[in-house]
């Protein structure tokens, strides 16, 4: 579907109509993903209003001076007659892309290897996943009532529910009926199983506990050996890394990246870097150069959800820190808006908070890629887990200077040189992912940061 | 529940307006890139008369010979909203904020920064009051603070909140301010009966801004 549509925004609980105050873009004019196309003005608010995918701007369906209501089609794209590294998925909505980060379903607020949890709420389809998305008043709302909002009619944009629904819902009589588990529970995966866990271990179970619990096997202790319970952290990471490893078949591929134009940015900045008070570390540009490529690579940014692939709107990078001992995983949101120096300050900022234990829940969830760093230990690479609710998982290696063979591009003559180097290894889902993906990822990834940018 | 966010405060001391929505844009910019923190700009703009793309001439009431005469200039914002006046004893705020994830509600934003202004004006003994489907902030005395935000792509805000701690009054006879004719136009000082130091309420400023934003300042 190459053409999708732009509605008026949700700019707040209380907006219900925009007027449109400027177009500052054209029919006919190309169009990148999150570049301002329009100007709308509520009661003293201005706001511009990025166009959610790249392209052509085929259509403008509001004249400026109208005002419409939240959700009315102001503008259509056209994403194939437009710019080339776009491929969102079709189905991409047109609202703010940062949407998604208000979706998290109450997964488990323990910090610890949660940067999955958010995709373990509802899963089913688009249209299902639109309808329970929802604004935090009616959420809270239907906590209070003890409501399931996949069962509540929306009348609001794209099916949303909106506070006026929950509210008749609640008046109604036929509340009583309505469904207790939210319909969206039940895709119809074959290998998913019924809803209802029942305790006895009828042959159905199997695939219950497959998926569902996670037992770790108990082992003799012998005399000499010391027996302590795993904390909260070691426990969460234990069940999740189980999980993760049942449900997703892993298959890793490896690549080598020269570090030679890297280094030749860090030298050409660190005098403005320091200045900055920034900091830009080699995972900082790796971050960088991920975020940018993942644009381009939908099926790595998402996951499989019941029988259903969710490509992420959002690159939101989870970034592993070793605690020693344990793990954290925090999220840098948005990752893809954000310049390498951004980048560089919120690694730090998540990094050392982390480290002092002072992280919030919602920084730590919602994650849609991730990259860990065994490097950092020395270890050549390694193959890291798949976290739940994600795809892909980036391992890099120990940056070290080998002797390689370099061409000489103009002669075409051989000969050896000492280049910084390192193993990168990409940890993907086969289920979605496929091998020749990997490497065009991979190779994409190479590309960026072998000839990295001046400007980033 | 999230962790207290660390925001910067920039005094720019007296500054033409159209200079500080240079540094207002640039500041956009980094912040959507996250090269910057949240950022509160505290200034005060030379006499000055803006216009908003919805403004009614009208509301303009002094010819260019006034203007001259009084040392005001003319500017033309292309931003929504009517005609605003600014000038010396003005304190102008414009917060540069990032506001996702979690606080993506311009309503609510709008209301949080007449909430500051609020705790402010309050903090002097001064009720203040916000107005029904109006957007400013209101003391028994007349109207004391506007307020018009822009929200960039990202959900990056600018411009902000101008309280009137010991402007001259006389110059909003100029406008129609906000194309609201019927409500008087009053100062922190005129509310008092007495002089009021800007510095100290810069100071109020920032500290019922950390309050309303659950902000931590750190520079």
């Amino acid at each position: 579907m190459a053409r999708i549509e732009v509605p008026m925004p949700q700019m707040g609980e209380s907006i219900a109509e925009g007027t449109v105050s400027k177009w500052l873009k054209q029919v006919g004019d190309a169009v990148e993903r999150d570049e301002p196309i329009l100007e709308i003005s509520t009661d003293k608010v201005d706001a511009e209003i990025p166009s959610p995918q790249s392209g052509t701007l085929v259509e403008v369906a509001v004249a400026e001076g109208e005002t419409v209501e939240v959700g009315t089609i102001v503008a259509y794209i056209d994403t194939e007659a437009g710019a080339a590294a776009d491929s969102g998925g079709g189905e991409a909505k047109a609202e703010p892309a940062e949407k998604e980060a208000e979706e998290a379903p109450e997964a488990e607020k323990a910090p610890a290897a949660a940067e999955a949890e958010t995709s373990e709420g509802p899963a089913g389809s688009a249209e299902e996943r639109l309808r329970t998305r929802s604004t935090p008043v009616v959420r809270k709302i239907a906590e209070e009532h003890g409501v399931d909002i996949g069962s509540v009619t929306g009348t609001g944009h794209a099916g949303r529910v909106t506070k006026q629904d929950i509210l008749d819902f609640i008046e109604s009589p036929a509340k009583a009926e309505a469904p207790a588990k939210p319909a969206a529970q039940a895709p119809a995966a074959p290998a998913k199983p019924p809803q209802v866990p029942a305790p006895s271990a009828a042959p159905s179970d199997l695939w219950t506990k497959f998926y569902k619990e996670v037992q770790h096997p108990e082992f003799p202790v012998r005399d000499a050996d010391d027996v302590q319970p795993m904390d909260k952290m070691r426990r969460l990471t234990a069940e999740h890394m189980v999980l993760a490893k049942r449900v997703a078949p892993h298959v890793h591929s490896f690549i080598e990246i020269d570090f030679t134009s890297i280094d030749k940015v860090r030298a050409a900045n660190k005098p403005k870097w320091k200045q900055q008070g920034a900091k830009v570390s080699y995972t900082t540009f790796v971050a960088w150069a991920v975020s940018r490529v993942l644009r381009e690579f939908p099926m790595v940014n998402g996951t499989v959800s019941g029988n259903n692939i969710i490509h992420r709107g959002n690159v939101n990078l989870g970034m592993a820190v070793d605690l020693n001992p344990g793990l954290i995983v925090p999220v840098v949101r948005d990752a893809d808006h954000l310049s390498l120096v951004g980048i560089g300050n919120k690694i730090v900022d998540l990094a050392e908070r982390a480290r002092d234990k002072k992280l919030s829940p919602d920084e730590i969830q919602g994650g849609t890629f991730s990259i860990t760093n065994p490097g950092v230990l020395g270890t050549l690479s390694g193959l890291p887990v798949i976290p739940k609710g994600t795809s892909a998982i980036l391992g890099t290696g120990a940056i070290e200077k080998r002797v390689v063979v370099v061409e000489d591009p103009e002669s075409g003559a051989d000969s050896m040189a000492i280049r910084k180097r390192a193993i990168f290894t990409l940890g993907y889902d086969h289920r979605i992912v496929d091998g020749a993906d990997a490497a065009r990822f991979l190779s994409r990834l190479k590309e960026t940061l072998q000839d990295f940018p001046e400007d980033a | 529940m999230s962790t207290p966010r660390p925001f910067v405060v920039r005094e720019l001391g007296l500054m033409p307006y159209a200079d500080a929505l240079g540094v207002q844009e640039d500041a956009v910019k980094a912040r959507r890139a996250g090269e910057i923190p949240d950022t509160l700009f505290l200034v005060e703009h030379p006499h000055v008369i803006t216009l908003g793309s919805s403004s009614h001439p009208e509301h303009v009431l002094v010819d260019a010979d006034e203007r001259a005469r009084k040392g005001i200039e003319l500017f033309d914002t292309g931003r929504g909203g009517d005609v605003t006046y600014h000038g010396p004893g003005q304190l102008v705020a414009y917060p540069v904020l990032d506001l996702k994830p979690d606080r993506k509600d311009l309503h609510a934003y709008l209301r949080d920064l007449e909430g500051v202004v609020i705790d402010v004006v309050a903090s002097y003994g001064v009720p203040a009051e916000r107005s029904e489907g109006q957007t400013g902030v209101w003391t028994p005395g007349g109207k004391i603070a506007a307020i018009g935000v822009r929200v960039s792509s990202g959900w990056i805000t600018s411009h902000g909140l101008a309280l009137n701690v010991r402007t001259d009054l006389s110059y909003f006879g100029t406008i129609v301010p906000c194309g609201i004719a019927d409500r008087d136009v009053t100062s922190l000082e005129r509310e008092l009966g007495r002089e009021v130091p800007m510095a100290e309420v810069r100071d109020v400023l920032v500290e019922a801004f950390c309050e309303r934003f659950g902000a931590v300042r750190a520079g």
